[in-house]
Parts: C-alpha cells; sequence; structure tokens
C-alpha cells in the first residue's frame, strides 16, 4: 500500500508575497533608503597597494576641511585580545575582522581601508579623505593560490604557521591550514582499478554580485547606545560582531534590519557599522555609509578561487571505487576559504568507499573571501561532476545511468562523517532520464552537459513569535532577514497551523530588542529551521485555543480539537465550535492575549540534492557560448510556496552559469583590480540567457513538521560542471579552467 | 558656487528643486525629493536599477545631471500605481514571482514599461535585449520575461476591450 500524501490548504500554493505590494511600488525601505535628520555622509580612504606596510598616517589636515566632522584609523578600535579572537571556538576571527575593515600595520589587497571620516555632504567627506597623508612601504604582493604556495612567495602574516600540519612548520607561509578528509584505502583502490582519470581544475574567484550596496546608519547617544539601520543577513550578527570589534556590551547596540538587496552569503559579515558608529561617535551625529560598486568589488566578498587536482577510480562495469584529489582556496587577505565544505561536498552525491581529499586554504593579496551560496561546493563539484563526465565518455556509459549506478542512498556511509537517512537524490536523476529536455534534438555545434551536487542544509537557533489579534488574525515575528520570499513561507506555515487564511496572517520581521536571538539567514536555514519554529509556535497558539475554548465550555481540553481554524468538541451532547476570531474576541474573559514564542535549536537537517541539464551551443567564430535549454531539477523535501522554490532553483542556475563562462576576478601586474564594475564584471543578463526550467522533487525531510529540506545552496553546486560538460560535447574539448570564456573557445581553431 | 534652480514636472508634478551642477538626478530624486524607490545599484548606467523615464524615453537616472531635467518629464517607480490599483506589470511581478530580494524591480518595472509603450506586443527575444540593461542576480530572468510578457498579454486585451466598449 502506498503512503498517501499529506493533503495542505496553504503549503504548496502560490498567494502574493505579502510584502510584495511595497516592493513593485517602490516603498520598501533597502539600507540606503533610510535616512534621519542631521545625518553626516561617511566615506572610506582605501589602499592603492595590493601590499604594503603602514608607515604613518596624518589625519590632521582632515579635521580643518570645512565639512568634516570626524576621523578614524585602526588607532581608534580596540585590540581584541586572544580569547575573545574566535566566535565561541568557530569563525569569524575576530582579530582579522577588525584588522580588514580597517587596517592596523598592513595593508593587504588595494581597497583595504586605512581611514574613515564623516562630513556634512559626500562631497566634504571626499575632500577629507584627500586631505589624509598615508605614508606606505610598499611590499612585494602575490595573487595567484599556486603563487601564493611557492617557497619564495611573499608572506602576507608573519605569524602564520600552517595548521592541521604536525610538527608545526617553523617557517611563516601563507598556507593558513590543512584539512585531510579519509575513507578507507583509497590508494589500494586506486591500484586496483580497471580505469584511472586525473585531471588538473581551476577556478576563477567571483563575485556575489548582489545588486544593493552595502550601507548602513549609525545613531550613537550620549548613554553609550547605539542604534544600527542597515541591511544584512543577521541583524543579531550585525550586533554581535560589532560589538566584539568595538569592546560594546550587547545590550548598548539595536539593529534594525532594512530590506536587503541580495546577498548570497556575501551578507554574512559585515564591513561599514563600526567604522560608522565610531564615527558617530566621535562627531556626535548620526552618520550614514555606502560602499560604491568599485568598493563592493574592491573590499567586500567574492568567493574564493580554486586549484584542484583530482583522480577517480573505476571498475570497466562503472562502479566508481575510489577518489583522490588536493583542494586549494584562496582565502584572500586572512584565513578562512571554505576548502573544508569543499572536500565535504564534493564526491556526497555518490556511494564511492574509498576517498582522500586534501584542503589547503591559502592567503594571498585579495579581499577576504566571503560566502557565496553553497560556500565551497561549486568549484569542488566542478572537478568532480567533470571527472565522472569523463568517466562516462571512457566507459562509454550514459551519464545519468553512470550516476545512478553510484548514487548515495539511504544507508550510504558519506566520506565526511554521517551515514544519510531519507534522500532524494536517485529521484532527480530519474526525473532527469524522463525529462522532454533530453529528448530535443541537437544539431552542429550543440552540447548536452549534465551535473549533480550536494548541500547539507543546515538549521541552528532559532526564533519566532504568533500573536493572535482581537479579530482572529494573526501576526508571525521573526528575526530573519526576508532574501528570497521566506516572508510568504512562513506565513503559510503559520497559516496551515492555525487553520486561517494566509491574507490573515501578517509576517514581521524584528530588530534586535524586539525578539529573541536567532542565527542569520543562509546555509538555506530559513524555511527550514525558522519555518520549525514557527510551527511549533503555531501549534502552541493551538494548544492555548484549545484550552481557552475548554474553559468557554467548561470540557476537558483532552475533549476539544482543533480543525480548519475552529475549536470543536461535543458539549453537553452537541456537536460545538468556536471560531479562532470569536475565541480571540472572548480573551479577556479566558486568560488574556494569546500568543506563544518557540526558541529551538533546529536538529534534523535533511540534504539536498540537484541534477542539472544543460544545453549550449558554441559559436567557433566568435567563442560566444549560448545557453539553449537547462533544466534544475532538486529534492526540496516540500515546497512551500513553489514559485520561491523555482526562484531559487533558476537564480543559482543563472549565477552557476555566469561563474562557468564570463565571471572572473581580474588582477594587472601590479595587483590592482582591473574590472571593479558590472561592465568588465559581466554577470548574465536577460539576454544571455534561456527559460530555466525547474523539476521540483518533494522526498520530505522527516524531521521537519511539513518535510522541508531548504532550497537555496544546491542550484549554484551542478551549473559550473554542466555547462563545461555541455561545452565539451559541443567542441570535443574538455576545458578545465573556468570561465570558459569566449576567447578561450576561440583559441580552439 | 550656489546651487541651481530647476523646474520639472516629476510624476506629474510641477517641482521645483535645488542641485548642484554636477549632481545627478539619482541623488536628487533620492536625496532631495525623497523618492528611494529609484535604486543606486552602480552609479555607473550598467545595472539599471535607477531607471527611470525622461520625457516618455528610459534612462538611467545616474547618467543623468539633475538640471537637464529643467521643463522635462520624469516618471519614477512611485507613479506606476495609481489610485484604482497597481499597474498590470506591477500585478504580474507580484502574481509571477517575478522578484526575490526586490531591489532591481523598481528599475525593471520602469524598463519594462517603456518596453510595453513602444512595443505592446514583444517576443521574448525583443523583452529580454530590451531589459538587457537591468541586472537581477536573483531570478535568472525566467520568472520576470514571464511577468513582462504576460501584462503585455492583459494590457493588449484591456485595450481591446476599452475600444469594443
Amino acid at each position: 500500500m502506498t503512503e498517501q500524501p499529506p493533503t495542505f490548504r496553504w503549503v504548496g500554493q502560490r498567494p502574493v508575497r505579502p510584502d510584495g505590494e511595497d516592493k513593485v511600488t517602490g516603498r520598501a525601505a533597502f539600507a540606503a533608503d533610510f535616512t534621519l535628520p542631521g545625518l553626516l555622509q561617511g566615506a572610506v580612504l582605501r589602499s592603492p597597494h595590493a601590499h604594503a606596510r603602514i608607515v604613518r598616517v596624518d589625519t590632521s589636515r582632515a579635521l580643518d576641511v570645512p565639512g568634516v566632522k570626524a576621523v578614524i584609523t585602526a588607532a581608534d578600535f580596540p585590540d581584541i585580545p586572544d580569547e575573545l579572537a574566535s566566535n565561541n571556538g568557530g569563525p569569524p576571527d575576530f582579530q582579522d575582522l577588525s584588522d580588514n575593515i580597517m587596517a592596523r600595520h598592513k595593508v593587504l589587497y588595494e581597497g583595504h581601508p586605512v581611514a574613515a571620516v564623516a562630513a556634512t555632504s559626500m562631497e566634504a567627506a571626499r575632500r577629507g579623505l584627500a586631505a589624509i597623508e598615508v605614508e606606505y612601504e610598499v611590499l612585494p604582493h602575490v595573487i595567484n593560490v599556486l603563487d601564493a604556495m611557492a617557497e619564495d612567495a611573499p608572506v602576507l602574516h608573519e605569524d602564520m604557521r600552517t595548521k592541521g600540519i604536525r610538527p608545526a612548520p617553523e617557517q611563516p607561509s601563507n598556507i593558513a591550514s590543512r584539512h585531510e578528509q579519509l575513507l578507507g584505502d583509497p590508494d589500494s583502490a586506486m591500484a586496483d582499478a580497471d580505469v584511472v582519470l586525473q585531471r588538473e581544475f581551476t577556478t576563477a574567484p567571483v563575485h556575489q554580485g548582489y545588486i544593493e550596496l552595502h550601507a548602513c546608519t549609525v545613531r550613537t547617544n550620549a548613554d553609550g547606545h547605539a542604534d544600527i539601520w542597515c541591511s544584512s543577513q543577521g541583524q543579531f550578527m550585525v550586533r554581535a560582531y560589532t560589538a566584539r570589534l568595538l569592546d560594546m556590551p550587547l545590550s548598548k547596540i539595536r539593529v534594525f534590519p532594512l530590506e536587503i538587496g541580495g546577498g548570497f552569503g556575501g551578507k554574512t559579515t559585515i564591513y561599514l557599522e563600526p567604522l560608522a558608529l565610531l564615527l558617530s561617535r566621535k562627531s556626535g551625529r548620526p552618520v550614514k555609509m555606502q560602499m560604491d560598486r568599485q568598493e563592493v568589488f574592491r573590499a567586500s566578498g567574492p568567493t574564493s578561487g580554486s586549484y584542484i587536482t583530482m583522480k577517480i577510480a573505476a571498475r570497466r562495469d562503472g562502479t566508481i571505487t575510489a577518489v583522490d584529489g588536493t583542494l586549494c582556496y584562496q582565502a584572500g587577505a586572512y584565513a578562512g576559504s571554505p576548502v573544508k565544505l569543499g572536500c565535504m561536498t564534493a564526491f556526497a552525491p555518490y556511494d564511492i568507499p574509498h576517498s582522500r581529499l586534501v584542503g589547503y586554504d591559502l592567503v594571498s593579496n585579495r579581499p577576504k573571501a566571503a560566502a557565496y551560496r553553497a560556500p565551497g561546493a561549486p568549484m569542488a563539484s566542478f572537478a568532480a561532476e567533470s571527472l565522472i563526465d569523463l568517466l562516462a565518455r571512457e566507459l562509454d556509459m550514459d551519464p545519468i545511468e553512470l550516476r545512478l549506478k553510484n548514487a548515495a542512498t539511504i544507508g550510504t556511509q558519506t566520506a565526511y562523517g554521517p551515514k544519510f537517512r531519507e534522500i532524494g537524490y536517485v529521484e532527480t536523476l530519474k526525473a532527469a532520464r524522463n525529462h522532454p529536455h533530453l529528448k530535443e534534438p541537437l544539431g552542429p555545434n550543440q552540447g548536452r552537459g549534465i551535473a549533480s551536487g550536494f548541500w547539507f542544509n543546515i538549521g541552528g537557533q532559532s526564533s519566532a513569535r504568533v500573536s493572535i489579534n482581537e479579530d482572529g488574525t494573526a501576526v508571525v515575528t521573526t528575526a530573519n532577514p526576508d532574501i528570497g520570499g521566506s516572508r510568504a513561507s512562513m506565513a503559510i506555515m503559520a497559516a496551515e497551523v492555525l487553520g486561517i487564511d494566509v491574507a490573515h496572517v501578517q509576517p514581521l520581521i524584528a530588530d534586535t530588542d524586539s525578539s529573541a536571538y536567532s542565527d542569520l539567514t543562509g546555509g538555506s536555514r530559513v524555511t527550514f529551521a525558522i519555518g520549525m519554529a514557527v510551527s511549533e509556535a503555531a501549534q502552541h497558539v493551538v494548544d492555548i485555543l484549545r484550552e481557552r475554548a475548554a474553559l468557554l465550555w467548561d470540557v476537558d481540553v483532552e475533549r476539544v480539537e482543533w480543525h480548519d481554524g475552529r475549536a470543536e468538541s461535543v458539549v453537553n451532547g452537541e456537536q460545538s465550535r468556536l471560531s479562532l476570531k470569536e475565541l480571540a474576541a472572548s480573551s479577556a474573559k479566558t486568560g488574556g492575549p494569546i500568543s506563544h514564542q518557540a526558541t529551538i535549536n533546529a536538529k534534523g537537517a535533511g540534504p539536498g540534492f540537484a541534477t542539472h541539464i544543460c544545453d549550449v551551443e558554441v559559436d567557433p567564430d566568435t567563442g560566444y557560448t549560448k545557453v539553449l535549454r537547462y533544466t534544475a531539477i532538486q529534492d526540496v523535501g516540500r515546497a512551500i510556496h513553489p514559485s520561491y522554490v523555482e526562484g531559487q532553483m533558476q537564480g543559482g542556475a543563472a549565477q552557476g552559469i555566469g561563474w562557468a563562462l564570463n565571471e572572473a576576478y581580474v588582477y594587472d601586474d601590479e595587483g590592482h583590480l582591473q574590472n571593479p564594475g558590472f561592465l568588465d564584471y559581466r554577470m548574465p543578463v536577460a539576454s544571455d540567457l534561456p527559460m530555466l526550467d525547474t523539476v521540483i522533487i518533494e522526498v520530505p525531510n522527516p524531521k521537519h513538521p511539513f518535510g522541508v529540506r531548504g532550497v537555496g545552496e544546491v542550484p549554484i553546486v551542478p551549473p559550473l560542471a554542466a555547462v563545461a560538460n555541455a561545452i565539451a560535447r559541443a567542441t570535443g574539448k574538455r576545458f578545465t579552467d573556468l570561465p570558459i570564456s569566449p576567447e578561450r573557445i576561440v583559441g580552439l581553431k | 558656487m550656489s546651487k541651481l534652480h530647476v523646474t520639472s514636472r516629476i510624476n506629474g508634478e510641477p517641482t521645483e528643486f535645488l542641485c548642484e551642477a554636477q549632481e545627478v538626478l539619482l541623488h536628487t530624486l533620492r536625496d532631495t525629493l525623497g523618492l528611494t524607490g529609484t535604486k543606486e545599484g552602480c552609479a555607473t548606467g550598467d545595472c539599471g536599477a535607477c531607471t527611470v523615464l525622461l520625457d516618455g524615453r528610459p534612462v538611467c537616472s545616474c547618467l543623468v545631471l539633475a538640471a537637464e531635467t529643467q521643463d522635462a518629464d520624469v516618471e519614477t517607480i512611485e507613479s506606476m500605481a495609481s489610485a484604482e490599483g497597481l499597474h498590470p506589470l506591477q500585478q504580474q511581478f507580484l502574481e509571477q514571482a517575478a522578484l526575490q530580494c526586490g531591489i532591481c524591480t523598481p528599475g525593471f518595472l520602469v524598463a519594462a514599461k517603456a518596453l510595453l509603450d513602444e512595443n505592446p506586443d514583444p517576443t521574448e527575444e525583443q523583452a529580454r535585449y530590451y531589459l538587457a540593461g537591468n541586472l537581477c542576480r536573483c531570478t535568472g530572468y525566467d520568472k520576470i520575461i514571464r511577468a513582462v510578457l504576460d501584462a503585455a498579454r492583459q494590457i493588449r486585451e484591456q485595450n481591446r476591450e476599452v475600444e469594443s466598449a
């Protein structure tokens, strides 16, 4: 007997998002849209050098510039003691973070901040910056990942000794750490294999490319309190990081989350808030700061570039027996690339008994890398899925059948630790095999690529409050910025549990003083973890409502059931009902307002898998690769609002296509970024892409009340290899370096 | 140097404002007139987030001097909905989930309105090329293009109903 899928009233529907009207009319307030009376404009003086010692900073003349009200340098920042450097043992390193937002002794990349001013106008601020004298002793620099590993490479941090090597090296280097992930006996398995393939891969650093510039407004009061209005992926993160960097108690800082204009991981850290706070404190005025686009490219975010060598071994029948590889990731100027996550995710979709992946975290004179959607996974997966495609060619097997033969399923031992429980990877492959996309004919210079991808999805500390209004409508308060429609999914889940119309649920995103703590928005955790908290809070509210009805009816609460937004019971032999509206109206008689806050540390995140199909046509004369068709198939557990699930799948695919074909940080010999703008850092535009077809697979996560896994990270993982595999079949040439830009294809002729 | 005194029509209203000679329209709209629906994404004319209509033509307001709008008509996102309700483009963007974070949405809507004013029945390819100056990093454009094409259809049907009435 097959289990009937649960039926829902709201889960799986596509209501208009509650914040939608504000966003199509221009009313929604993003970071830069906030203002206060008496506002000063802040601006940052940035290093023109890739690597230099700061000999002297003289700000005295800046304060003489008319309109300039305050100047700060690293001397205004407290030193962070070693015992407060880590975040409960995890990232970020607060000493590095402090140094990154305001250089202390050395500048480590072009664009590294050295001073900041606040003035009555942007023009005055710029004149103030021009009046600051900085004397640099320029040092040799290193940009590329392999150069940074060389023995004679310029060393960025004199105290950097590679972690993860015993005994610890005596000499400093740019290798921050070494990580090894071992399962079984890969050497013996390689020796026994019928086929062994090996390739080298490189990927360029790419920027998250959010359209909204980093911006914040800070007001400090004479009593030491500070209010911060900004966009970020977590108001509690902004509060905690700012407090730590400025040695302030959390209770003195209140962060108001404004709408966030894209983050993709890049807004899981801070750059401007402590600067603006210090400038406000010094000037006694509120201060607004906003990066321009060049600053965003030069000094925020990108994700790591990588150099990867990878080897795969298989039996003649297509059984993959072993993998062995080395992954070198650029962390930028400070340690902390996601190379460990690269090792963990690379071959996670497969049941491979023997594997060894070694990761190196490398610093070089580039901006410090920040998280970007499925951090670390796309580059590693590009190598893994390119090799699997090569293996399919070598063995003359269909690439989907080869993946099916080796696919991870329930019980598979992962190389990174746990055994998988219920997962839906096989389902994505079967959906790919049956998809009409595969029947579309291909012409000359056209090719089809297949690739898969994995992301853990995460839980974490989460809070949500559900309150019933006097008229029976509800407010759902959460503390996680809505980066792509999460208000809609929170409202849907609350409406489903309460049994009321989703239009009667108003979601609200609270500031740090108005809600219990919640981890930031990221890692595909919000619909899973915050959704869990919302469901729990709503369920508790239902229990309160049942108690209130029991009180009014004078029956045992166990005899009161909740259906379709109503309490139901047999009272004095008669079937009786009380609607939520009636119970809300009588709340004064039954115990007062009805509300519950759920605070949880969500466990049981369900891994997500995707398989993508990409068709390209390569113009051999111009080198232009046109994506003809694209299909993204993903197990999401449960789609709460399918339109926004599809949107995540499409957006991730588009970003991955950009990563594969065009996007890259380009440096000159001086270590200056050559393309810090959208004209030369070319992200996909509407005319570059076809419609992006999606197939939602629902293998429910048993740990979530509605089966949610999480959506946002996985879709950026497969496209790099899906595009490269398609180009390989269109051109007969395997590209192992990204981006596969037109000039590299034209070089074929 | 003293500021320039400019008189233009902004969202249909005769409007006077003072601006610096070098000031761009984007900053006047946002900082002087409080019309923050027009967004800054690059300030170099590459992202389209600041698109407004200048005498009916879509322009990047970061590339137009405020002083150039003397006697001109400027339409921003704030004038797109009316007392009767949302413009069909706005309605379709909502119904088709054509926005995620929403920062590029005002620019897309204004540019799409210019497209439909020019060409009430664009093909998918025409829409994609017309809107190629507007960057969206969240959606992959699929739902935006569908919303624009469906809004075009809806407007054509409305116009036919008006004509036949």
